[in-house]
């Protein structure tokens, strides 16, 4: 019982509450503080990722009595060790990047608080056993990322602010009816015993709503299609760190690794659920696509690709779904999923890399419009060309990873048999290259009209970008299948045999 | 079951109340009184008929309890809509020095 | 404030502050506990504002004061918890003082401990809440 898993939580809660008080006294504090936590987070979960134990921890030491869990437990598997790693990876090259881009901002200290209380609540989701225990982490982040996305206090931040506290309110009343009358049920939080007692229940009605409230929920925290209004004005209202944090890892972390973690490993998920679940990430990705085609600011444009980017990663889920709904190949089944999760991983170090050069672009012109942008790439190369690569790799351009995912998706929807689903993915993928061309286009290429005499970006925004391109193109490796297997094939298997989870949480 | 059906109404009045009302303030309000329904069904399925607060007394001999855990999860939620309110509070008021008005009808720069 | 408001105001503080102590430390033995004591608290700071101060230069002064000892007070239980891990049985949140005898005022270990900490933190940030929205509004009308 010597685990050190719920370090992941304690130190940036801890360092989240050290803040605001001795804040008050340096003003380097903060700043330096939170990138070390995340450095040091990295190494660990990192080191997490390639060794091969699973675990489970009882917080409190309350043992579970008549085979009944009464604790609260913390789950690591292998699912779980991949989106820590991506929460930290990320967090740490953000929390470098803001060290110059939110200096402009009065309040510093509130920012990285807020930033640590964020990242607290997605190592809680991520790392939780217990349904509502995971609500309350949610809770915890949301509130951290409502607040985040109103730091600039224009009316436009405010506004979008509002927004999304209202649907995100909405989703968690549902996602909290959900747990109620699960428990109603069940007459237990632990996801591993729900799992194990919903095995003898026959599949009802109750159930099923349980369900469809379920993916209401996270979808909307997710902002799968017909749930998205609050993410275009959201992440491109919110100052370009924290889009970039929102965009790459929130939206991942709260909605998507939900909903896999739930219908995977909690519910034995039948067909229609599989079905629903396809429809949602197809249409997500066409309609987002189509959407982000007609906006003119740059970072409403890339709010819209996520919505789309999202759509491939669930597309990805729901195909191997399906797969094993119908009682398929399992090779197939494993091809899609780790397609997804490997699209996971890719979208967020992508995404982060574009909106943190679209905060660079704001950094030193001011505006998002890309109709008063144009020739930046002589004045900003570094800039131009890490936004050049990840363009390249959203759009899925051969070496860089973003092709691969992609490519490993529509393989496996292929040979299921899904020729309209993979059809489709090659359109979108065809379009996101036609909207990335604009944006390059617009803002980096053609004739300098109102910028002539900027500079570059400082120091540390530009490392983060650099490092983020670097991992675009050597992310690439992990389509190699020996590499692949090392490190995605631990999260599959926590996905695909759901007797693995529940046997980790032994009571 | 009445109590049931009463607890869903709360919950519809909370959403009309959302749908149709234009005052930030309101707005809030509303979902409130959504979120206090979602916290009463939680309270109504640990409820036990004749059960006592579940708190541990040797006074008492053979006591039937009701259900501690729903509780618990009502008092945290409680905690965590107090947060929310009081988020949303903090955006309404800056909203309304930033444009004069509570009404949503005047507040649309963004496109949504 | 009228000098009625000022004055019942005046009498009552003291007991509404001595009743949310009381929440507080029967929180294990009683329903309620630090939640709701620390917001019986908050309501007895609040009340004093609402009477009688309305200078925001002090509110700024209170709000400082307030947000520190939240900070304080949940880091306190953060670091309490983690106590747990050199104490006993070495876990997050472990409760390793001696459970004592059901009823009685001192036992259930680190429980009323937890309550006093979690109840400084309710009452504090509840105050935080109020003075800046206070203060946020004294300064729309200025």
């Amino acid at each position: 019982m010597n685990s050190l898993i719920p370090l992941f939580i304690i130190i940036p809660l801890a360092i989240a509450f050290i803040i605001p008080v001795i804040g008050k006294l340096t003003n380097y504090f903060a700043k330096t503080i939170t990138p070390i936590m995340l450095l040091i987070l990295c190494f660990f979960s990192v080191t997490l990722l390639f060794n091969n134990n699973q675990e489970s921890y009882i917080v409190g030491g309350w043992q579970p009595v008549d085979n009944i869990p009464i604790g609260i437990y913390l789950v690591l598997d292998g699912f779980s060790k991949l989106i820590l790693c991506i929460i930290s990876v990320i967090g740490f090259l953000v929390s470098i990047y803001s060290i110059s881009y939110i200096s402009k901002y009065t309040s510093e200290n509130n920012f990285y608080a807020l930033f640590c209380l964020m990242i607290a609540g997605m190592n809680g989701v991520v790392l939780s056993g217990d349904i509502f225990n995971l609500f309350v982490f949610l809770e915890i982040s949301v509130i951290a990322s409502y607040a985040l996305v109103a730091f600039g206090v224009g009316k436009n931040e405010l506004e979008a602010s509002f927004k999304y506290q209202v649907l995100g309110n909405i989703a968690s009343f549902l996602i909290l009816f959900s747990i109620a009358l699960l428990y109603w049920q069940t007459k237990t939080l632990n996801i591993a015993d729900i799992s194990n007692i919903l095995k003898t229940h026959d599949s009802s009605a109750f159930l099923t709503f349980t369900q469809i409230l379920l993916i209401t929920g996270f979808g909307l925290k997710a902002a799968i299609i017909p749930f998205h209004a609050w993410l275009p004005d959201a992440h491109s209202s919110a100052p370009s760190p924290v889009s970039a944090m929102l965009s790459g890892v929130l939206i991942k972390a709260i909605g998507v690794y939900v909903i896999v973690r739930l219908f995977f490993n909690m519910f034995a998920f039948t067909y229609e659920i599989a079905v629903v679940i396809t429809v949602l990430g197809t249409l997500s990705m066409i309609i987002g696509s189509l959407l982000a085609i007609n906006q003119w600011d740059i970072k409403r444009l890339l709010a819209y690709s996520s919505i789309s980017q999202i759509g491939y990663i669930i597309l990805g889920f729901g195909i191997g779904m399906m797969i094993l709904a119908k009682g398929g190949k399992e090779s197939l089944a494993v091809l899609a999923i780790s397609g997804s999760l490997f699209h996971m991983v890719n979208h967020s170090v992508f995404k982060g890399l574009l909106f943190l050069g679209a905060g660079a672009i704001e950094y030193r012109t001011n505006t998002r419009d890309m109709n008063q942008l144009g020739g930046l790439s002589e004045n900003m190369p570094i800039t131009s060309t890490t936004s050049l690569g990840a363009s390249m790799s959203i759009s899925g351009i051969p070496p860089f990873n973003g092709f691969f995912s992609k490519l490993i998706i529509i393989i496996a929807a292929v040979q299921a048999k899904f020729y309209l689903l993979a059809f489709l993915a090659v359109i979108v993928s065809i379009i996101t290259l036609a909207y990335f061309l604009k944006f390059q286009k617009a803002v980096f290429y053609g004739k300098n009209k109102n910028f002539k005499d900027i500079k570059e970006v400082p120091f540390a925004m530009s490392l983060s970008m650099i490092v983020l391109v670097i991992l675009c193109l050597g992310l690439s490796v992990l389509a190699i299948p020996s590499i692949r297997e090392v490190v995605l094939d631990q999260a599959v298997n926590s996905l695909i045999n759901v007797d693995e989870y529940v046997n980790l949480v032994k009571y | 079951m009445i109590v049931y059906i009463l607890c869903f109404i709360l919950f519809l009045v909370g959403l009309y109340g959302l749908i149709t009302r234009r005052n930030l303030i309101k707005i809030v309000i509303s979902l409130s009184i959504m979120e206090f329904s979602i916290f009463i069904l939680l309270v109504l399925i640990g409820y036990i008929d004749g059960g006592i607060a579940p708190i541990v007394s040797e006074k008492i001999v053979n006591p039937t309890y009701v259900d501690p855990l729903p509780q618990a999860m009502v008092l945290t939620a409680i905690v965590i809509g107090l947060a929310t309110t009081a988020m949303l509070m903090a955006i309404a008021i800056r909203l309304y020095r930033k444009y004069g008005t509570f009404d949503i009808r005047e507040i649309k720069n963004l496109k949504g | 404030m009228s000098l009625i408001v000022k004055k019942v105001a005046q009498l009552i503080t003291g007991f509404v502050f001595l009743y949310g102590i009381y929440i507080i430390v029967h929180g294990h033995l009683t329903p309620g506990g630090g939640f709701a004591g620390g917001a019986i608290l908050a309501g007895a700071y609040i009340l004093q504002i609402l009477a009688f101060g309305r200078d925001p230069l002090h509110l700024k002064k209170k709000e400082t004061g307030s947000s520190v000892s939240e900070s304080v007070a949940i880091f306190l239980v953060l670091m309490m918890a983690v106590a747990g891990f050199f104490i006993g049985a070495k876990v997050f949140f472990n409760n390793y003082l001696p459970t004592g005898k059901i009823g009685e005022l001192v036992s259930a270990g680190a429980i009323p401990l937890y309550n006093v900490l979690i109840g400084i933190e309710v009452a504090a940030a509840l105050l935080t809440i109020f003075l800046a929205l206070i203060i946020y509004k004294e300064e729309i009308e200025e």
